[in-house]
């Protein structure tokens, strides 16, 4: 038995095929090249095959596929939710930040401030809660067929994708109601739409590997979500607090995307360029912690869930 | 030959703390934590098992291998080493080709789906790419049986609808390596019959097999060779048929009397359950019997009420997976309906007339449910047991010593004139 504990590793990987031989009756023995794949213990330090994940890519779709194609069809008004929740969201903080305690917001109208942040942000909740309850969920495909994991937390932040998309129409529609109209920034909100994304995966992927051994998770998720709603400017225009709160506030990656979003649509400030970074930093800081402690955690998924 | 897996020094080792979901609650993992820090107490009373130990073998391309032992042996963990569900503690897997694995039949398979999308999902879950789905789906739906309800979500199938779909994808899966665990365990007897005879079409065509089965009788027909695990280790290899024999025989498995103490336990319902099962032979229980004297299978049951005319049946099935018979009681004692009472009911099987080999029998309790037979408490493989010929003349098989082909062996009255 040989044991190299310095490249412990689990990888599928193309190894070139042996030439095509002589058999013994002297014809020519064609073989196909082979795919070997190689099973080890878990590495030790733990890494991301994107090779990998690019040949599971359409597992990825299917499972997008499933869980959007389900909820719509369990549901009874559907797509409707999609629009429904940041409305009302946008109506009752309408009236309570807005007219009654008349928070401060970037000298647009108070709707559609409140709204132009609360779409990606109930993106981003929802794409979090999704994410982190991803491998619970999906316990059935996790105990008994093997794919790169991260596709569940991937597709988790991929779905309430389709939601955003929905309730970007009634942005549009308030727009033209309100006659705000964007600036040329509004190419780079998908920049920041992005930044929503990664920053719900980080969050997601440490979660849900949590989620696997602890099911406190689920109950944790809701509680977390309100404080940091409070912290990303949804509710009130950051640029309104003092500048050192505002360099705080920066560490949370949502403040930054939320800002470039509203610097997209609604054409007010652009969001300053050193706190941007903070907030890009802290992002990738948690995406990488997410992502270590992800795949540190994933060979015994199996086995704990 | 090629070897299209092999498998080197293969060890899986699990804490207890691991296999039971650590400390439970996050609490509980905190407090541990707050102690080993306040006390420098260490938290290492974790007990590890050994799963697997240093298991190594090879499989030979077009080899279709099977492996036994009794529960928690360590053929699951195995299985899900190989199909990389989960990672091994030590050790090194080659697997050469295209991997396909069947761990349940209509993994991923989502009620609110319709049986048209459960086919792409299902299918990309195995690892079939959409193109590949596309192609075969008309085939898959055909060979399905379901082709009306093909558009109707899966949650208003019955559950035979929705196992012939689930089967019927994983079937047009075409890879060259096929790991596939007690799939067989599920669904009625056509759909194992189906299941075996798709194996066996695998087979055929040269690709790489490894079969885990609790079901004796379908490993020694589907499978050339075997492996026998106990304990995580290899205790045993070789051909599939002398394997299966000798797990039998060591009490590895079934063994030749059951005796459920806890009625409450034990197969039936409210309405009969069974007490105990043995193999006799000359007043005393045998593993081993006498090719040439009659064996009974004793089966004591309780009627716990009364109810419709119950009656007892066995079913003696080979070593090959072949029913040698069925046999039931038909005397008049069970045309009334049944009493309340404890009852022991021995079939008798004539001496000479089943042929060597390991024979598992299958115990029933039934009524006759017009045109069906209600099982009203049943266990397969209830016993098993071994025909031994001592080869002393006087057995069908003469003094002939070699084997003798058969699924009985009966000794026949024979006439002859000479002119």
């Amino acid at each position: 038995m040989t044991r190299d504990t310095e490249t412990r590793d689990v990888r599928t990987s193309l190894v070139e095929a042996r030439p095509a031989t002589t058999g013994d009756g002297g014809e020519p023995a064609v073989w196909e090249v082979p795919r070997v794949t190689v099973i080890r213990p878990a590495p030790r330090l733990p890494h991301l095959d994107l090779r990998e994940l690019w040949h599971f890519r359409e597992l990825l779709g299917v499972l997008v596929w499933r869980d959007v194609a389900v909820r719509y069809k369990q549901t009874a008004i559907g797509v409707g939710w999609a629009i429904l929740v940041p409305f009302v969201t946008m109506v009752v903080f309408t009236l309570v930040f807005g007219k009654f305690a008349n928070f401060p917001s970037k000298g647009v109208p108070y709707p559609i401030f409140t709204y132009s942040a609360l779409l990606p942000w109930t993106y981003f909740a929802s794409a979090v809660a999704l994410a982190s309850s991803s491998l619970v969920s999906n316990k059935a495909l996790v105990t008994k067929v093997y794919f790169p994991r991260v596709l569940l937390p991937l597709a988790g932040v991929s779905v309430p994708a389709f939601d955003f998309l929905f309730a970007s129409i009634v942005l549009v529609g308030m727009m033209v109601w309100f006659d705000v109209w964007p600036s040329a920034a509004l190419l780079l909100s998908p920049l920041f739409l992005a930044m929503a994304a990664l920053t719900a995966l980080g969050t997601g992927l440490f979660l849900s590997a949590v989620n696997v051994r602890y099911r406190d998770v689920p109950y944790a998720v809701p509680f977390l979500i309100q404080i940091w709603l409070y912290v990303s400017g949804v509710v009130y225009a950051i640029s309104a607090l003092p500048e050192r709160w505002q360099w705080v506030l920066a560490l949370n990656p949502m403040t930054a995307a939320i800002n470039g979003f509203q610097w997209g649509v609604l054409g007010s400030a652009p969001p300053a360029l050193g706190k941007t970074l903070v907030s890009v930093a802290s992002m990738v800081f948690l995406l990488l912690v997410g992502l270590w402690y992800f795949r540190r955690s994933e060979p015994r998924f199996a086995d704990a869930i | 030959m090629d070897e299209a897996i092999t498998v080197r020094g293969l060890s899986k080792r699990y804490t207890i703390g691991q296999l039971q979901g650590a400390y439970g609650t996050l609490r509980d993992a905190m407090a541990a934590t707050a102690r080993r820090l306040v006390r420098g107490e260490r938290v290492t009373e974790e007990r590890e098992i050994w799963a697997l130990r240093d298991v190594s073998f090879d499989v030979p391309q077009g080899t279709v291998l099977g492996i036994i032992g009794r529960n928690g042996a360590g053929k699951s963990t195995l299985l899900k080493i190989l199909t990389r569900i989960t990672t091994p503690t030590e050790g090194r897997v080659e697997i050469r080709g295209r991997v396909g694995s069947l761990l349940e039949v209509g993994t991923g398979f989502h009620p609110e789906l319709t049986g048209r999308e459960n086919v792409y999902l299902n299918g990309s879950v195995l690892g079939m790419k959409r193109r590949e789905i596309a192609v075969k789906f008309d085939d898959i739906v055909a060979f399905s049986g379901v082709e009306k309800f093909i558009d109707t979500p899966v949650k208003r199938y019955s559950s035979g609808m929705s196992v012939r779909l689930a089967f019927a994808v994983a079937a047009h899966l075409e890879p060259e390596i096929l790991l596939v665990d007690e799939v067989l365990a599920v669904g009625d007897a056509e759909f194992q019959r189906r299941c075996l005879g798709r194996m066996e079409d695998l087979s055929e065509s040269g690709r790489t097999v490894i079969f885990v089965s609790h079901q004796m009788q379908a490993v020694t027909r589907l499978c050339d060779r075997a492996i026998l695990l106990d304990e995580g280790q290899i205790v045993g290899e070789g051909e599939s048929s002398e394997l299966v024999a000798r797990y039998l025989q060591e009490g590895y498995g079934t063994g030749s009397s059951r005796v459920w103490l806890d009625l409450a336990e034990a197969p039936g319902g409210d309405f009969i359950r069974l007490r105990s099962v043995r193999v006799v032979q000359d007043g005393r229980e045998a593993a081993a019997t006498d090719v040439r004297r009659p064996v009974g299978i004793e089966i004591a049951f309780s009627v716990l009420r009364e109810g419709s005319p119950i009656f007892p049946k066995i079913k003696m099935i080979d070593g090959r997976g072949q029913v040698v018979f069925n046999a039931m009681d038909t005397s008049a004692r069970w045309r009334d309906p049944s009493r309340p009472g404890d009852y022991t009911s021995t079939a008798w099987i004539p001496g000479n007339l089943l042929n060597e080999g390991v024979m598992s029998v299958w115990v029933d309790v039934c009524s006759l449910d017009a045109p069906r037979l209600a099982t009203h408490a049943g266990v397969t493989d209830a016993v098993a047991f071994h025909v031994q010929d001592p080869s002393e003349g006087d057995s069908a098989r003469g003094l002939f010593i070699g084997q003798w082909q058969g699924v009985v062996r009966p000794l026949l009255d024979w006439t002859t004139e000479e002119r």
